[in-house]
């Protein structure tokens, strides 16, 4: 299968600390795959490297077939940050409205993604005012508008309650059933089983790079937290 | 479209805001009804003074607004999210532009008719070149605000630019003390000012009906605001350490 994103020793330092030393993996096409590890091990600087925000990567990063960064993916790959990058003074539907437009998007596309994140009851309520599980949500609902064959999301159910976080993980394994391949991040590890696919990261590195199960097969264990946990002492 | 698209998004986040809309229009209107008052007992200073006012009233407004909505667009992170969109650097700084042009063009519209119809400000050249020149300089400010941005980490820091710079350069234009009489050096320094340009190009439309007198300021303005665009679009970057 087609790689989606294939990471050849990619590098990262800022300042004097090495943020990502030399990561290499391939992420296959139409998959979720989940990019997990404890806060501050690297894992939005991965993202930003694949986007091709972040600067002075050393090592190659090739997104979709092309060079990460590159104008042709810009309407490609849809990225979430953590933090919801979305207009607090506008609406949830003129925000979408507004991106709409820059992604080329039919308008009938504004109400149906709105209705998607389940925000259908607040589209016409202003962004500041939502709770942080909705704003959150508005910020996904603008990526998933050109109908990007990647999505990176940073994150994206932190703060949310169980119901709505079930129904994100199936919006995303039915877009993956589309041939979209979504990255997503989290630092809980429940999550990782709905995941077709794993990444572990610890400081800086890849731990590993498979399938949940087999990931349990090879640490012998029967939960992921004590996989990660035995991939760590040893 | 992209550029009409972003004017029209940051229109509807002014809409959101209609005190802010409020201030924009209302204090420069007060503001020129109080210097007419103050001079009241000599209306050839106010006909001096008052239309320089008209040009420095956009600047002023255009500069904090521009600064404040670019920096908190830089620090919510939605600029950096539409860099990664579609988008040309130059349709987010043209749309800003637009945006606000439309802004300044209500303020001028308003503090102009007050000014020449109820105050009795006397201007020899036409109302329509008076309004041009407060367009540019509103234009001046937005593209020197949105430059002004990338250099403040918060938004008491960009309130903080204007009096740091714009107040010298009011300070040096030629209204408090006419240039030639200023030092050799403040001289020079007020040629760098693109303030200076635009009090003298509303002292041009004040003082002849020659539209060909202010020809030359209004070039200097215009490549001012170039200027300002083109380092603008290079703080604008795609990719961020």
């Amino acid at each position: 299968m087609a790689a989606a994103i294939e990471l050849e020793e990619v590098a990262v330092r800022r300042g004097d600390r090495d943020v990502l030393h030399g990561l290499t993996a391939h992420v296959p096409a139409g998959q979720v795959v989940g990019l997990l590890g404890p806060s501050g091990c690297g894992k939005t600087t991965l993202m930003r490297c694949i986007v091709g925000v972040q600067a002075h990567v050393r090592g190659r990063v090739t997104v979709l077939g092309r060079s990460a960064g590159a104008p042709e993916l810009r309407s490609e790959v849809g990225y979430v940050t953590q933090a919801p990058a979305v207009y607090g003074d506008l609406t949830v539907r003129q925000n979408l409205q507004y991106f709409a437009r820059l992604l080329r998007a039919p308008a009938a596309a504004v109400d149906a993604t709105i209705d998607a994140v389940g925000l259908s009851s607040h589209a016409g309520a202003t962004v500041s005012r939502l709770s942080g599980g909705q704003r959150a949500r508005a910020s996904l609902a603008t990526a998933l508008l050109g109908r990007p064959r990647l999505l990176v999301l940073d994150e994206p159910t932190v703060g949310l309650d169980p119901v709505l976080r079930q129904e994100l993980w199936t919006l995303f394994g039915n877009l993956a059933g589309t041939g979209v391949t979504l990255l997503v991040s989290s630092h809980v590890m429940d999550e990782a089983g709905r995941c077709d696919r794993l990444l572990l990261m610890r400081e800086g590195a890849l731990i590993a790079d498979e399938a949940p199960a087999a990931l349990l097969d090879r640490t012998g264990t029967t939960d992921l937290e004590q996989a990660f946990l035995r991939l760590v002492q040893s | 479209m992209n550029a009409l698209a972003t004017a029209r998004r940051v229109l509807l986040q002014l809409r959101a805001d209609p005190r802010t809309i409020a201030l924009l229009l209302v204090v420069p209107c007060v503001l020129i009804s109080l210097l007419a008052w103050v001079f009241d007992g000599s209306p050839g200073t106010f006909d001096r003074i008052g239309p320089v006012l008209l040009a420095v009233f956009p600047l002023v407004t255009m500069f904090v607004v521009t600064s404040v909505t670019t920096l908190r667009e830089r620090t919510t992170g939605t600029l950096e999210r539409l860099l990664t969109l579609p988008i040309r650097k130059l349709d987010i700084l043209l749309g800003y532009a637009l945006a606000f042009a439309v802004v300044a063009l209500a303020q001028t519209a308003l503090v102009s008719t007050l000014a020449l119809g109820i105050l009795d400000l006397h201007v020899q050249g036409s109302p329509a070149l008076l309004v041009l020149v407060a367009l540019l300089s509103a234009l001046l400010g937005n593209t020197l605000g949105l430059l002004g941005s990338a250099f403040a980490a918060t938004e008491f820091q960009a309130v903080q630019f204007l009096p740091a710079f714009v107040l010298p350069q009011l300070l040096v234009c030629g209204l408090f003390v006419p240039r030639p009489m200023m030092a050799r050096p403040l001289q020079l320094f007020s040629n760098a000012c693109p303030l200076t340009y635009v009090v003298d190009a509303m002292q041009g439309v004040v003082a002849t009906t020659e539209a060909s007198a202010v020809t030359g300021d209004l070039l200097v303005i215009a490549a001012f605001i170039l200027g300002s665009v083109a380092l603008g679009a290079l703080t604008l970057r795609r990719r961020t350490p």
